[in-house]
């Protein structure tokens, strides 16, 4: 645990892949979304405030599609009452016939006009709801597009020490999956639920105008459907989630396996592995049929119980049609509308689940918004125009957590053009010094100035460029080769790129490639080498003109060539700037100005070789474990040099 | 999509048996308003009630029989897509695991972790609603055609009309929805890629204080990818209110002809009762269809990325049989299974050697003509058969190669192998990575003996790695061979070979679970003792005492709670623990840091002792002391001796010393 304290914290490892596997259940066919096991928001309210404010600008629009959905689904669902009167025209024609009225026929006239009447109903009624939906789809992307803008500029604003102690995974669900299911809802789930509100004070409306006996009839089956429902849910959520944790196994162990597929070969353990994902599969499998097929039962058993009540109707409506009560085209109108009627009611249990995990992920999606920002520059923040290049560190104190020191008085003076070599084991806290340089993070005491001008008086922009940066773990995005130099000066020209190409030794290997600077870096740059990639990355620090730099020497994975060219480059850039190298070659620590020995994240030792070597500390130590031998290969070399 | 159906064949019974019941449902679904069309027809035409209610008693009992069938249906549905998941999960994971490198770069660990998981759970799901939905529409369709022909066909003409126009509608607006909503997925993917990178790439983004690009860049993105969404919704729109519309025309054409038909006596007021209601229910299938159908383009991506996987069949190794030839029993015994794969051996040492990475499908070949059977689907996995048993019966390192019935030539060869055990020969290996213009290794020839420490030094792209990779066989050679105690390595099963390879991969993987288990991973047997043994040899013995569950502390998913040195250390453990014949080192020691480093080197060596031991590396002092250096440079041997001959001799090797070691340090 010794080493904890010099990294930046990492923790995160939220179980991101089940996380995403449930975010892509949801998807279409609605009521399963009933059985899954919901997240829910801590805050139903607020987040639900929350998202509205986001709709408010658009409350006319919104205003406008309620609109059109009173008028689509209303002239849609006024319907069954014409169609009724029709065939109560038509039924009363037929008995008189049967009665043997004389000339009895079915009043055609009238059956005309009214289907006439009925097909312009019809008309208006799509025509509303299209334009409802196009209406939608206009402003529901519109509203994803700003929320995305918003937490995208977001992201930008954040201090690094939030990335550093989140995982993406955990960032990139809340962009993609969470985001996904804000604006999934927003378009489909809420035209839903406002057709759905027309549809059913609509038809009880009217299913009371026909018959309230009738209509009572109708809802008495409701809440049999809702015990059902709620009940169904109940067992099967347990399924459910047991089916979550076994596909959080499976995913767990294919990711490994997978990840460690060399190793997995090397040991022959195939077959153990697939035993072992065998077992887990068919757990899986066990949950995952009875999860799915109890959720299913709520279909027929639903259904079931509308039959029951549909019997009933038809039943009682008879008699009520017998007695004279109500005509016979009120009776066909009434069946439908029944119909009509439940299709939203069921719906609105899997719409309830719907907006709630909708909340739940909006609510993640607002904690990344009130997520503290990097304390915002002052007005009067200054920018340097010409820099030079001193650096000094009075009294710094820093520490990733309060309760674990890392940095207690940290003095360093750098002159203009000096170099300072860091040194130390691997994972020594070498990112921690650029952290503070570039004030990615901010320090806890004392001050840092460049050029005098103490860091936090500076834009923040301005200070970082007065940095260049050469880290190993080079980024290049995906991107020509000329983009990714450019990218160190906006507004390069295509002179200037090749210009620091050929300063950093990078034009020669780019003009081998097939199509030389306009080649495409894919998205994991796989396909230029690990020297290559630090090439370029050296030339956009050319480019970029930096006048102080912060380097990192260690050229693991690189072949010996490149490495001449990477060393020869990376001296011609340091020339008459003032760089911090961390070293791994004892000609660079040699040379350095200042050496800073770091350990657990702390400086432990400061001074040039000499004194250093005089100390007798841990540098010197160091030196001998590291260096010795190859002193002692000394006389060889010497026939090479 | 098609590709994937032969996977479903095993659940042909529940499938036929799903859509039986199905249908079984959507006829009783029908039959209600066929009834209460008699109820109004005759109860209350001629006021019966007891006719009212001995119909009404009969439809419950009818609405039972729907229900009941569809729970039914459910039942089988739900195990049988669930069954086709665990399948296809299955024949996936077999096949990956026996895929070499080579196959498995083809797709990438992420791609193919998304394959067995995510790709398979929207196969599983369209599956089980495909079953159900899909194929109620046209039993509602086909069922409300024939009911109402009964009826009165010349009124039944209008569903065999509606249905045709309900299909056209749907196949329209996806045929022009359906590329969009692809399209809208692809931008989607850009738009995260963008994110992802704007996260990993954070300090160098604001280093060079680009943040304002970066918002311009996912500006454009975001843009764009809502532009297309607009248009897929926009015209999603549109096919509902079609939908209704065309239905509600069809009842109001229902209406005016059965005004007419029932003015002439034809048909009776409820038969138009029934249809209205019929009508209905063909609307409400159909809309389930379109929903379906924009499950479409994702499931069909999904098939079409999974039966890419079980596309490709492995070049080298493919010991393990798929789950159809499992489960269905292959009968052949041990011993038949052993006389194949000689046979299979046989033929393969007679074929031009250029033709060896073919082994995978020769053999498939020969499996065919001995077994008659259908299962064509999978059988190229299990082209070489298994031997299990003779194999768990037998100490396997020293005869790789079992065949009952060659017992005397088995223990000529045992002897014979006792003598070269451990020794690792190249003979004139040449070997191209598929579609690379330039081989990365040629002609390479060298030796490696018991009890020596062979170095292995050059550049990157030099071929350091790759040649480790060919003696463990993850690849095969183009060219010439690679011998391993004496056999050429395509004469041992994979398994036997890596056996006797104590191997450390560039990347310390670790597993989650305990160090003990992690180390264990080489030797499953190994108990406490050697296991400690192991982890002292890698310098890992103090830090592993530090910790607090010491062996049994558990190592977070990918080693995330162990430092990188740490990880390299276990991992060499893991090797140490198997004692293997042959140490392979590939820059297994870059993350340890200096001091550590040299003891590491200094207890291995002793450890290894009589093992042979190749370590590739790029630090001169790694390699510094080996008995045999080797430097390649561009894929060819460049020098081979001590480091005091190399530097006498050898131009690459200065190059590589004077950029490691500064003139400075001479002095």
């Amino acid at each position: 645990m010794s080493k904890t304290g010099s990294q930046p914290p990492t923790h995160g490892e939220r179980g991101q892949s089940t996380r995403a596997s449930q975010g892509s259940q949801g998807g279409p066919g609605g009521q399963h979304f009933l059985t899954m096991p919901t997240e829910k928001p801590r805050d139903y309210r607020g987040a639900f405030m929350r998202l509205l404010r986001y709709l408010k600008p658009y409350r006319f629009v919104f205003l406008l599609v309620f609109f059109t959905a009173i008028l689509g689904t209303g002239f849609n669902i006024i319907g069954p009452i014409f169609l009724g009167q029709g065939t109560t025209i038509i039924f009363e024609g037929m008995m008189e016939q049967l009665e043997g009225v004389e000339g009895a026929s079915v009043d055609f006239d009238q059956i005309r006009q009214l289907l006439f009447f009925l097909v312009v109903v019809y008309f208006i009624s799509a025509a509303f709801t299209y334009l409802g939906q196009y209406i939608m789809a206009g402003v529901v992307q519109k509203i994803v597009y700003n929320l995305r803008e918003e937490v995208y500029n977001k992201l930008s604003r954040l201090p690094l020490s939030y990335f550093d102690t989140r995982s993406y995974g955990d960032i990139m669900s809340r962009f993609t999956n969470d985001m996904d299911l804000v604006g999934t809802t927003l378009q489909q789930t809420m035209h839903q639920f406002l057709t759905s509100v027309v549809i059913v004070t609509g038809i009880l409306g009217l299913m009371l105008y026909i018959s309230p006996l009738m209509t009572v009839i109708a809802l008495v089956t409701l809440p049999l459907s809702y015990v059902i429902t709620s009940h169904i849910v109940k067992i099967s959520k347990k399924y459910f989630r047991e089916r979550q944790r076994e596909l959080g196994e499976l995913s767990g162990q294919v990711e490994e396996t997978f990840t460690g597929h060399l190793l997995v070969k090397t040991f022959s353990n195939e077959q153990k592995e697939i035993k072992q994902f065998k077992e887990i599969n068919e757990r899986l499998y066990q949950a995952g049929w009875r999860a799915h097929f109890i959720s299913g039962l709520i279909m027929p058993l639903i259904g079931f119980v509308n039959n029951i009540g549909y019997v009933l109707i038809c039943a009682v409506g008879g008699i009520l049609v017998i007695r004279g009560t109500i005509t016979i085209g009120n009776l066909q109108a009434f069946i439908q509308y029944s119909r009509q009627f439940r299709e939203p009611i069921v719906q609105f249990a899997g719409i309830a689940g719907i907006i709630q995990s909708t909340l739940a992920a909006a609510e993640r999606v607002f904690n990344l918004l009130d997520e503290e920002e990097e304390e915002p520059e002052s007005p009067g923040a200054l920018v340097l125009e010409n820099p030079r290049g001193d650096v000094s560190l009075k009294q710094v104190k820093f520490s990733y957590y309060e309760d674990e020191p890392l940095m207690e008085d940290l003095n360093i003076e750098v002159q203009e053009g000096q170099t300072v070599a860091i040194v130390g084991p691997t994972g020594a806290g070498k990112t921690t010094l650029v952290n503070l340089l570039m004030r990615f993070y901010e320090i806890k005491g004392g001050k840092i100035t460049v050029d005098g001008i103490d860091i936090r008086d500076l834009k923040r922009g301005s200070l970082r460029r007065t940095f260049g940066m050469v880290l190993q773990d080079t980024w290049l995005f995906g991107g020509t080769i000329r983009e990714n130099i450019a990218y160190g000066k906006e507004g390069a020209s295509f002179e200037e790129v090749v210009e620091a190409a050929r300063a950093a030794y990078a034009d020669h290997f780019i003009r081998t490639l097939p199509k030389g600077y306009e080649t495409v870096i894919n998205e994991d740059a796989t396909n230029i080498s690990q020297g290559q990639k630090q090439l370029l990355t050296i030339a956009r620090a050319v480019i970029a003109d930096p006048a102080i730099l912060i380097l990192d020497e260690a050229t693991s994975n690189v072949d010996t060539r490149t490495e001449l060219l990477i060393q020869k480059a990376m001296a011609k850039l340091m020339k008459g700037r003032t760089s911090f190298i961390i070293a791994h070659r004892l000609s660079t620590i040699h040379h350095a100005d200042i050496i800073l020995v770091m350990d657990d994240g702390k400086v432990i030792e400061k001074g040039t070789h000499t004194q250093l070597i005089e100390a007798q500390g841990f540098y010197a130590d160091l030196y001998y474990s590291q260096f010795a031998g190859q002193d002692a290969e000394g006389s060889e070399q010497k026939r090479l040099a | 999509m098609l590709k994937l159906l032969p996977y479903l064949k095993p659940f042909k019974i529940a499938i036929i048996a799903t859509m039986f019941l199905v249908m079984i449902r959507a006829l009783s679904d029908l039959y209600l308003p066929t009834l209460s069309a008699d109820m109004v027809n005759v109860g209350i035409v001629n006021e019966d009630l007891p006719y009212l209610w001995r119909v009404g008693l009969l439809m419950l009992g009818v609405a039972a029989l729907g229900a009941l069938s569809f729970v039914l249906a459910g039942f089988l549905s739900s195990k049988a897509a669930m069954g086709f998941g665990k399948l296809m999960r299955e024949e996936i994971y077999t096949r990956v695991s026996s895929f070499s490198p080579q196959e498995f770069d083809l797709f990438g660990s992420a791609s193919l972790i998304n394959r067995t998981t995510n790709d398979i759970i929207q196969l599983q799901r369209f599956t089980m609603f495909g079953m159900r939905m899909m194929v109620i529409a046209p039993m509602l369709s086909v069922g409300s055609i024939f009911l109402s022909f009964q009826r009165d066909p010349v009124l039944a003409f209008a569903f065999v009309g509606v249905a045709p126009i309900m299909f056209l509608l749907i196949y329209l607006v996806m045929r022009k929805g359906l590329p969009l909503f692809e399209a809208m997925q692809t931008r989607l993917d850009a738009l995260n890629r963008m994110v992802r990178e704007g996260l990993s790439g954070m300090r160098v983004i604001r280093a060079f204080d680009r943040d304002e690009y970066e918002k311009w860049r996912f500006e454009q993105g975001n843009f764009a990818y809502r532009a297309t969404a607009v248009r897929v919704f926009r015209i999603l729109a549109s096919l509902m209110p079609m939908m209704q519309l065309v239905i509600n025309l069809t009842i109001i054409g229902i209406v005016w002809f059965a005004a007419i038909r029932i003015d002439l006596g034809y048909t009776r007021v409820g038969d138009l009762i029934a249809f209205i209601q019929y009508a209905m229910h063909v609307m409400f299938s159909f809309v389930a269809i379109s929903r379906m159908f924009v499950m479409i383009p994702r499931a069909s991506a999904s098939a079409n990325r999974i039966a890419r996987i079980l596309e490709v069949k492995p070049a080298i190794e493919e010991l393990e049989g798929g789950y159809l030839a499992q489960e269905e029993g292959d009968v052949l015994s041990v011993k038949d299974r052993a006389v194949e794969a000689r046979k299979s051996l046989e033929k393969l040492s007679d074929t031009d050697k250029k033709e060896k990475h073919l082994e995978g499908t020769e053999t498939q070949k020969i499996r065919e003509e001995g077994d008659n059977k259908e299962h064509q689907i999978n059988i190229d996995s299990k082209a070489v058969p298994e031997f299990k048993k003779s194999n768990e019966s037998s100490e396997s390192r020293e005869s790789p190669m079992e065949y009952p019935e060659q017992e005397e030539t088995e223990i000529r060869e045992n002897i014979e192998q006792e003598n070269r055990k451990g020794t690792v020969e190249f003979k004139n290996v040449t070997f191209s990575y598929p579609g690379a213009e330039r081989p990365v290794l040629n002609n390479i020839n060298f030796s490696a003996y018991p009890g020596e420490v062979t170095g292995i030094i050059g550049s990157t792209g030099a071929g350091k790695s790759t040649l480790a990779k060919l003696m463990l066989r993850f690849y095969d050679v183009d060219e010439g061979s690679i011998l391993v105690g004496g056999s050429d390595i395509r004469e041992i099963r994979p398994k036997e070979l890596r056996h006797q390879i104590g191997y450390v991969p560039q990347q310390a993987f670790l597993f989650s679970g305990t160090i003990m288990e992690n180390v264990r991973y080489g030797k499953e047997d190994a108990d406490e003792d050697e296991v400690w043994k192991a982890l002292e040899t890698a310098q890992a013995k103090d830090f592993v005492m530090e910790m607090n569950h010491g062996l049994y502390t558990v190592i977070a998913q990918e080693g995330k709670n162990v430092s990188g040195g740490q990880k390299q250390r276990i991992s060499i453990a893991r090797a140490l623990v198997r004692k293997p014949a042959i140490y392979v080192f590939d820059d297994s020691f870059s993350a340890v840091d200096y001091r550590t480093d040299a003891r590491l080197r200094a207890a291995l060596f002793r450890e290894t002792g009589k093992a042979t031991v190749l370590v590739v590396s790029q630090r001169v002092s790694t390699v510094k002391r080996a008995d045999r250096i080797l430097v390649l440079d561009e894929g060819r041997i460049a020098g081979t001796g001590t480091h005091r001959e190399l530097l006498k001799d050898c131009d690459v090797y200065r190059e590589i010393c004077a950029s490691q070691l500064s003139g400075e340090d001479i002095a």
